[in-house]
């Protein structure tokens, strides 16, 4: 008998199905991936399962945890369940935890909840499981409140809840997503080991097929509420049967098919650049100076595409600002085609208007009352002369053709548009003045594998026929790799690291490079597949 | 934490020195000459003269700032001109009577307004929710001088189980004391009720959508225990907010309640004081008021660093 | 929605009669009539009429000019400055103006503000004109915070940056992407602050701070019905109806709005 076995199970919510007969098991030991893209009711499934659907939503079927059918229990039978039989972990570590509790606390409020007994007791084992999962008492006191903690170590300390009593069954939703690359490889560790060491069902939910990759033994792909395919690991990742699963897959190993780096004629130079700002002022006295770049170098050719990789906090944000002249520099310079990103205090307009940006977040990045033509035309604000009547609106449809939209889409407002056509949106702004240099911070790290797939191809095709130079600005090691002739490393506000990117990946120098790569998981290519 | 007292003790100092400045300045620039407004406009220039030396207007405005500050400081609020009394003891003997009645009223306030706000937010969108919100509607809308007579009408003139008005002092015993007050404190507390249970409300369902209920719920907490264990203590910081707010509008309430119960208290001293011109009671009265509405405001900050250990430790 | 048509109806009403009374009133407010002082509700005098004789609905309804003007120049005294200073203050968030306008805004926050409406009434003289004065410097502070904190939340936002990046100017972009998006919230405040100036302006005419005779005003209807409530409770009932109606029709009326606008939107009542 399995340790979890759903079976039939289907979830309405306000007259929709969100989720359609799915079936699938976890054994003991045993970790199993649900994996799919956003929207396809992975998230749910977890919830039903913990009996912690939202309000009003309604489950059928059967989830079996030991032979015991969830769906049928009352809510104190449930609430019995939870945290004894069954633990969860979530996403957001900066949100998951309680702010007014230490996390010792926290995590002895599971055994005491269950268990009860004296509170020193329940505090004491609450330690023990705190070191665990790696926060032993001398370095991280449970006396400590989450809001000195990192992300990771907040992870930790879910983790500890969750497993404080040991259950059968733990489930993950997208654990590691919010964590950098390094941080997510050792909390990947921590679950498959204590999966090892106490026998526990792992039930994690990822939209990341290459942790997938690393970790599962089995998986279950969903799409749309359905279940479209499940199998052992090796087996769904080498010879995956169903077309949508096979999408998927090559999605995530997607190459871009990009032109050839045009001759090195040197197009943004910077040099020696330092930014520092200042931290929380008060009104005599200002916080500590913070260097987020330090001493930074680096040069971008005309049309070339150079990638800049970093884990949160190392600098690479600030810099992209400095090159966009939206934050000046404490010392050295920013040079386009040798003229000064700022010149005195002010940013210089005549370089700026050859720069444009596209953000990460397809959702924040339009003012939702602006319709498309607006948006799209904002830059023309940085001409002396800006195209006006049927230039400008042939220069609008020029631009959204480019990107793949339609000139009619000019009339419609940025709600009315999904993720992957909003990024698109935002390419067409940064296109609309013919910019020299585009910067894409993060821009495809929040779409789905299959969207994010269509937009660099989108961005490899405008290099083609315009010859477009860019800065790829990305957390993600692998997702500048495609996409980029050339690629920089920055740590703690250093490049640590600069070479051709294939080289960066396959030689890296550099021993930060080197724990870069060793942590990102990534996904095997088919032949490796085949042959293992 | 030692830090977080230092930094809001600073502001409350600055505070405190800025009103002062202001209250001084508002009443220096009074229209004319100050002891001439005192006095009326029969009175002799002699009369005129006289009281500006006594007033110490002959002064340069910077000393007499000073000496006022000092004054206040060392518990010498000046001389009412039109009781020839000193203001610090007129003040001493109504001071007790006004702050009993904003104490009073805070505490029913809170009584009803927290639970009723709790209520609601654990029922909501049941009938225990829509009735509590329905009637923190009205009680928002209604003014509290009408409430107060409506209150005076029911329960004094008709059933006659308060009296209609009037304080006999607490010497008279705190049972005959506190009847007094009830029917006031009632009327002041009304409003404050009722906003308390709306924030309340509103901040316990915000809590109760936060990431960290549902991995409270992960680990085998009950709805209720979710509530109270996660939910109240998180939501309690923005209604100490309202609270600190709540006990200005008490204070500034309660004056004008005091003159629908003919209470002896600083709302009585102060309307005496503006229909006698008596610059210097009203001038000393409402920089006690300011204080009083400051010192709280600074508790109410140091209450914040108790329940939030963020305020406490720094961000 | 519901929220909405009860209170615009019930605020409506009341404007409707303020405007009315311009061209018309039942009986004349002016004048004394000793013989029928104080008599109930009747087909001539359908409210009553109070110890001069005036007839009472004649003078709710002059009252409501009174009330209605000052709450709306209050309103109008706070957004027209608090909105401005608010978006200032966001938009070089963590220097000194921005240091400066929320310091002041604490410290009036800080000030039991009826106190000190009763000073400046007091200084400068009991007159509706100072009435509204002293009621708009306290709401000065509501709009700034609040206009603030909104513009704050946006200003992190992507789409600013991406304004920047098109060379916008820090007031362009104020006025262009940071105004439109908060306009909701404020117009939600200020219907919540227009009920409170209602209320504002009743308690300091109450105390005699307010409108000055002859002119009618809400609270001062309730101040010369006090010493009557044994003999005319109507006296003091139909006024104070007038104003918790008004008050509620705003109330409703500004929470329907905020649901319309936008759920998630956080006005305060303070």
């Amino acid at each position: 008998m399995s340790l979890l076995a759903i079976s039939g199970l289907s979830v309405g919510l306000g007259g929709r199905e969100i989720l359609r007969d799915v079936a699938l098991e976890v054994g003991r030991g045993e970790i199993v991936a649900l994996t799919g893209e956003s929207g396809s009711g992975k998230s749910m499934t977890a919830l039903a399962v913990m009996g912690l659907l939202p309000e009003g939503a309604v489950a059928r079927g059967q989830v079996r945890l030991e032979g015991t059918d969830l769906l049928t229990q009352p809510e104190e039978a449930l609430c019995r369940l939870r945290g004894r039989a069954m633990g969860m972990i979530f996403q957001e570590p900066m949100t998951a935890l309680n702010p007014v509790q230490t996390i010792g606390d926290q995590v002895a409020e599971t055994i005491l909840i269950h268990e009860g007994g004296p509170r020193a007791a329940a505090r004491a084992r609450a330690a023990e499981v705190l070191a665990r999962v790696g926060l032993p008492g001398d370095r991280v006191p449970p006396s400590r409140y989450p809001h000195v903690l990192s992300g990771g170590q907040r992870q930790r300390v879910g983790l500890a809840m969750a497993i404080a009593l040991r259950p059968g069954l733990l489930i993950a939703d997208e654990p590691t997503t919010a964590l950098d690359v390094t941080t997510q490889a050792q909390i990947l560790a921590l679950l498959r080991d204590l999966v090892a060491d106490r026998g526990m069902g792992l039930l994690m939910i990822t939209h990341d097929l290459a942790v997938v990759g690393k970790v599962a033994d089995r998986i279950v792909v969903m799409e749309a509420g359905r279940v479209v395919e499940s199998g052992p690991a090796r087996r769904v990742m080498a010879a995956p049967q169903e077309p949508y699963t096979r999408m998927l897959f090559a999605a995530a190993r997607h190459r871009v098919d990009l032109p050839p780096a045009p001759p090195p004629v040197p197009l943004l130079v910077v040099e020696h650049a330092v930014c520092d700002y200042r931290g929380g002022r008060r009104l005599f006295t200002h916080g500590a100076r913070v260097r987020a770049v330090d001493d930074v170098s680096l040069t971008v050719a005309k049309g070339e595409r150079v990638g800049i990789v970093g884990e949160s906090g190392s600098g690479k944000s600030t810099l992209a600002r400095a090159i966009l002249g939206l934050a000046e520099l404490s010392a050295g310079r920013i040079t386009l085609d040798g003229a000064p990103v700022w010149t005195g205090h002010r940013p210089n307009l005549a370089v700026r208007r050859r720069m444009q940006v596209v953000f990460q977040d397809p959702y924040g990045s339009f003012n939702p009352r602006h319709r498309v033509e607006r948006i799209v035309t904002e830059p023309f604000h940085l001409l002396d002369a800006p195209p006006r009547g049927a230039a400008r609106a042939a220069a609008v449809a020029r631009a959204l053709t480019d990107v793949g939209l339609s000139p009619e889409d000019a009339e419609r407002f940025p709600h009315e548009f999904s993720g992957g056509q909003r990024q698109r949106i935002a390419i067409a702004r940064a296109l609309i003045t013919q910019p020299d240099l585009i910067l894409f911070d993060e821009a495809v790290s929040a779409l789905d594998v299959s969207v994010r797939a269509q937009v660099l191809d989108l961005v490899a095709g405008l290099c083609r026929r315009y010859g477009l130079g860019y800065l790829f600005i990305s957390h993600d090691l692998t997702g500048g790799r495609g996409v980029t002739d050339r690629g920089a490393v920055m740590q703690a506000g250093r490049i640590v690291e600069e070479g051709p990117t294939e080289a960066v990946f396959s030689a890296p120098r550099h021993a930060y490079t080197r724990a870069l790569i060793a942590a990102a998981p990534r996904l095997p290519v088919m032949e490796e597949m085949a042959h293992a | 934490m030692g830090a977080y007292i230092a930094g809001r003790l600073a502001s409350l100092v600055i505070s405190l020195a800025v009103a002062s400045v202001v209250i001084f300045a508002l009443v220096e620039i009074v229209p004319g000459d100050p002891a001439a407004y005192m006095l009326g406009i029969n009175a002799a220039p002699e009369a005129v003269e006289a009281l500006r030396e006594d007033l110490g207007l002959d002064q340069p405005k910077v000393v007499r700032y000073f000496d006022w500050v000092a004054g206040m400081l060392t518990g010498d609020f000046g001389t009412s001109y039109t009781y020839k009394a000193p203001v610090a003891e007129m003040v001493a003997d109504r001071i007790w009577v006004s702050l009993s009645l904003a104490i009073y009223a805070l505490v029913l306030a809170i009584a009803v307004g927290i639970p009723a706000g709790v209520m609601a937010a654990a029922r909501r969108g049941r009938a225990g929710d829509v009735a509590v919100m329905g009637a923190t509607q009205l009680g928002i809308a209604i003014p509290n001088v009408w409430f107060a007579m409506i209150l005076v009408f029911v329960f004094a003139i008709r059933l006659g189980w308060f009296p209609a008005g009037g304080f006999p002092g607490w010497e008279a015993g705190a049972g005959p004391a506190l009847i007094a007050l009830t029917l006031p404190a009632v009327a002041l507390a009304l409003p404050q009720a009722a906003i308390l249970a709306r924030v309340m409300r509103s901040s316990l369902i915000d809590m109760l959508g936060e990431d960290f209920i549902r991995t409270a719920r992960a680990k085998g907490l009950t709805r209720s225990q979710v509530l109270w264990r996660h939910g109240l203590r998180n939501a309690l910081i923005p209604v100490l907010t309202i609270l600190g707010l709540q006990f200005s509008f008490l204070i500034a309430g309660g004056i004008i309640i005091e003159q629908v119960f003919y209470i002896p208290g600083l709302g009585r001293l102060i309307f005496q004081a503006i229909s006698a011109r008596d610059l210097i009671t009203v001038e000393s009265v409402v920089m006690l008021l300011v204080f009083a509405v400051i010192v709280v405001n600074f508790a109410v900050d140091l209450a914040y660093g108790l329940i939030d250990p963020r305020v406490r430790l720094g961000r | 929605m519901r929220g909405i048509r009860i209170g615009g109806t019930l605020a409506g009403l009341f404007v409707a009669l303020a405007l009315i009374s311009f061209v018309w009133t039942p009986w004349p407010v002016d004048g004394v009539d000793i013989p029928n002082k104080l008599l109930g509700p009747s087909a001539a005098h359908w409210l009553g009429t109070d110890h001069y004789g005036r007839d009472i609905l004649s003078m709710i309804m002059v009252g409501a000019r009174t009330s209605i003007a000052v709450a709306i120049v209050a309103v109008g005294i706070g957004m027209g400055l608090g909105i401005p200073l608010g978006l200032l203050a966001a938009a070089r968030a963590g220097g000194l103006v921005d240091e400066v306008v929320m310091r002041a805004n604490d410290l009036v926050f800080a000030f039991p503000s009826l106190v000190i409406a009763i000073l400046i009434t007091a200084v400068f003289g009991a007159s509706a004109v100072n009435a509204i004065i002293a009621i708009g410097i306290f709401n000065i502070p509501v709009f700034a915070r609040l206009a603030r904190g909104a513009a704050l939340s946006l200003w992190s936002r992507d789409f600013i940056l991406a304004a920047r990046v098109a060379g916008k100017g820090r007031t362009r972009i104020s006025v262009e992407h940071i105004l439109p998006n908060i306009a909701a919230l404020m117009i939600v405040q200020g219907t919540i602050q227009f009920s409170l100036g209602i209320l504002a302006e009743a308690a300091l005419s109450y105390v005699g701070l307010g409108a000055q005779p002859p002119v009618p005003s809400w609270g001062r209807m309730l101040a010369d019905a006090q010493t009557m409530v044994a003999i005319a409770p109507h006296m003091a009932l139909f006024p104070g109806l007038a104003i918790v109606l008004t008050v509620l029709g705003l109330n409703l009326l500004g929470d329907g709005l905020r649901d319309v606008f936008d759920p998630r939107l956080r006005a305060v009542r303070a």
